[in-house]
């Protein structure tokens, strides 16, 4: 994969790859924190700078810890390792930048720690066999894309309050139908550019 | 294989531990607030380190804004105001908050974080409120179940308080009793004597505090006092007062009428105090002498079951009795009326005030409970 322009990677992962509607990591958060644009918005710039701060301690720790020891198997635990030391750094930058929104990321904000799109990102990165500022950019590009996604599926949230829902589809079940349609058009894209 | 196992632990708690040296380099920047700078009422200055919530940053400088509820921001008793530094409001305590004191800038301190410079307001009471080391120096018998204690204030060694307010006694584990309580008791010494401060205890059957003052205390005993606290004090007014109390109500009362009389208050007082019989009756003595003292001062005490050989003269029944008796025939339309007793007592006596004339908003009282 050395040919791919770091380029062409970051807006793959916003748009053709968008490890959220193509690939369907980071739902968790994505279907309980998307209700106000505000917050998702929030949530959204806190996963972006977790990703992009993680894909690069990451790619160091796996190019110059755990494959010259030979101990690629332990990619998993060092990953999540980082990533919670990262997700601690960025409730500190939180807390201290804006107690509003420290209060209602709540619990969710730890919780990015086990965000799957976090460790699936890594992950890729170390398949897809990237280089630093490949992974880099596939982080920034891949958070963004995780933004993009949340924001559309908060502000479409946010117009539905005032349409009228058959009581069963209510809530959960209307999220997942919208991120069914959203994952649709994102796949439409896919043929697009090819990374991987 | 042993090699490899040892690689993997080395590596794994290499990487750990320079992510726990990163992380705790970043908390010594990002989560140090430093110093801040509490303005309150645009006259004290308090230098605190920043980073906790106004509630406890206040309590460790001694300065107590009351709370029920511990910081969970249920109890809004903390609410007061920040002119500064607190900024938007937070959504754990939105619920709270009208939007009148969002309005004001009221916040619930236990819920706003110090981070930078604060500006606050607090009402003067409240910052005045503080915790006394204090010994019990005398242990008085005024009635058979009601004890006069004296209080020496080691540290601080003044209090200041408005005469009617209460102050809070914490006892210490006895008996049965393992931890420490709290129990508010109308201060009944002067205001003027700012070293010490008497209460009157009545003992009441199985009262945790009551007891340990009547049966486990003696003099030389350290106690813990929070106070001064409460707004059962003399309002300003020109029409005659109506003072009501039963018991070791009269607690607040007596430094009320002795600042009354430095004061050289001309207003017209009297005073219904109830009291079961003769054994009852305290404090008699200094109410006469009030009564030459002061311009225009009556003390009622009233018996609601003399014994046989109290020959008592005076009014008998319950207090709401001669109360009645005495407003029925007068003009209360600018009295105002102060009751400190059992909320039985309040209850009956509020309604004899409000059916003849003297409404809610004239009506101060300190319910014992």
């Amino acid at each position: 994969m050395e040919h791919l322009s770091p380029w062409v990677i970051f807006f793959a992962s916003i748009f053709t790859g968008n490890i959220l509607l193509t690939y369907f990591l980071g739902m968790c958060s994505f279907l309980s924190v998307s209700s106000q644009v505000k917050t998702s918005l929030g949530l959204g710039l806190a996963v972006t700078f977790v990703l992009t701060v993680t894909s690069a301690l990451n790619y160091v720790v796996f190019d110059y810890i755990l494959e010259p020891l030979h101990i690629e198997y332990l990619r998993y635990i060092a990953f999540i390792i980082v990533i919670a030391a990262a997700v601690q750094l960025i409730e500190m930058v939180i807390e201290r930048v804006s107690e509003v929104l420290y209060i209602n990321l709540g619990i969710f904000l730890p919780l990015i720690t086990v965000n799957c799109a976090i460790l699936g990102v890594s992950l890729f990165m170390v398949i897809r066999n990237y280089s630093f500022i490949q992974s880099v950019m596939f982080g920034l590009g891949s958070g963004l894309g995780w933004t993009l996604a949340i924001l559309s599926m908060a502000g479409i949230r946010q117009r539905l309050n005032e349409k009228r829902i058959p009581p069963a589809l209510q809530g959960a079940g209307i999220a997942l139908i919208i991120s069914g349609i959203m994952a649709m058009a994102f796949i439409g894209f896919a043929g697009m550019v090819q990374i991987q | 294989m042993t090699p490899n196992i040892l690689t993997t632990v080395f590596a794994l708690s290499g990487i750990s531990g320079l992510l726990a040296v990163l992380l705790v380099i970043a908390e010594r920047f990002l989560a140090n607030y430093g110093e801040c700078k509490v303005t309150i009422n645009d006259d004290k200055e308090l230098i605190v380190q920043g980073g906790s919530t106004l509630l406890t940053t206040l309590g460790s400088e001694k300065i107590f804004l009351p709370s029920a509820c511990g910081g969970r921001g249920t109890c809004a008793y903390c609410k007061c105001k920040v002119v500064e530094g607190a900024g938007p409001v937070l959504p754990t305590e939105a619920p709270m908050l009208t939007p009148d004191d969002v309005k004001n800038n009221i916040r619930l301190a236990c819920q706003v974080k110090v981070k930078q410079d604060f500006r606050i307001e607090i009402p003067e009471e409240l910052f005045n409120i503080k915790e006394f080391k204090s010994t019990i120096t005398s242990i008085r018998d005024l009635t058979y179940d009601i004890k006069l204690v004296r209080f020496e204030l080691d540290d601080p060694n003044e209090i200041s308080f408005k005469p009617g307010q209460y102050i809070q006694v914490y006892t210490e584990p006895y008996g049965d009793v393992k931890e420490s309580i709290s129990r508010a008791y109308s201060i009944a010494s002067p205001h003027t004597e700012k070293s010490y401060i008497d209460l009157m205890i009545r003992l009441v059957p199985d009262g945790i505090c009551t007891t340990w003052v009547h049966q486990h205390v003696s003099e030389q005993q350290r106690v813990k006092l929070v106070g001064p606290m409460g707004d059962f004090y003399v309002r300003d007014g020109d029409g005659e007062m109506i003072m009501i109390a039963g018991g070791s109500g009269m607690a607040p009362f007596v430094p009320i009428l002795h600042d009354m009389k430095n004061r050289g208050v001309k207003r017209k007082v009297t005073y219904f105090f109830g009291a079961v019989s003769k054994r009852d009756l305290f404090y008699i003595d200094e109410m006469k002498a009030l009564e030459q003292e002061l311009a225009d001062f009556t003390f009622v005490p009233a018996l609601s079951e003399p014994a046989p050989d109290d020959n008592w003269d005076g009014e008998t029944g319950l207090i709401t009795q001669p109360l009645a008796n005495y407003i029925r025939e007068r003009d209360m339309s600018n009295a105002h009326a102060y009751l400190c007793g059992s909320p039985g007592m309040i209850h009956a006596c509020i309604i004899i005030l409000n059916k003849y004339g003297i409404t809610e908003d004239r009506i101060f009282f300190d319910p014992f409970s």
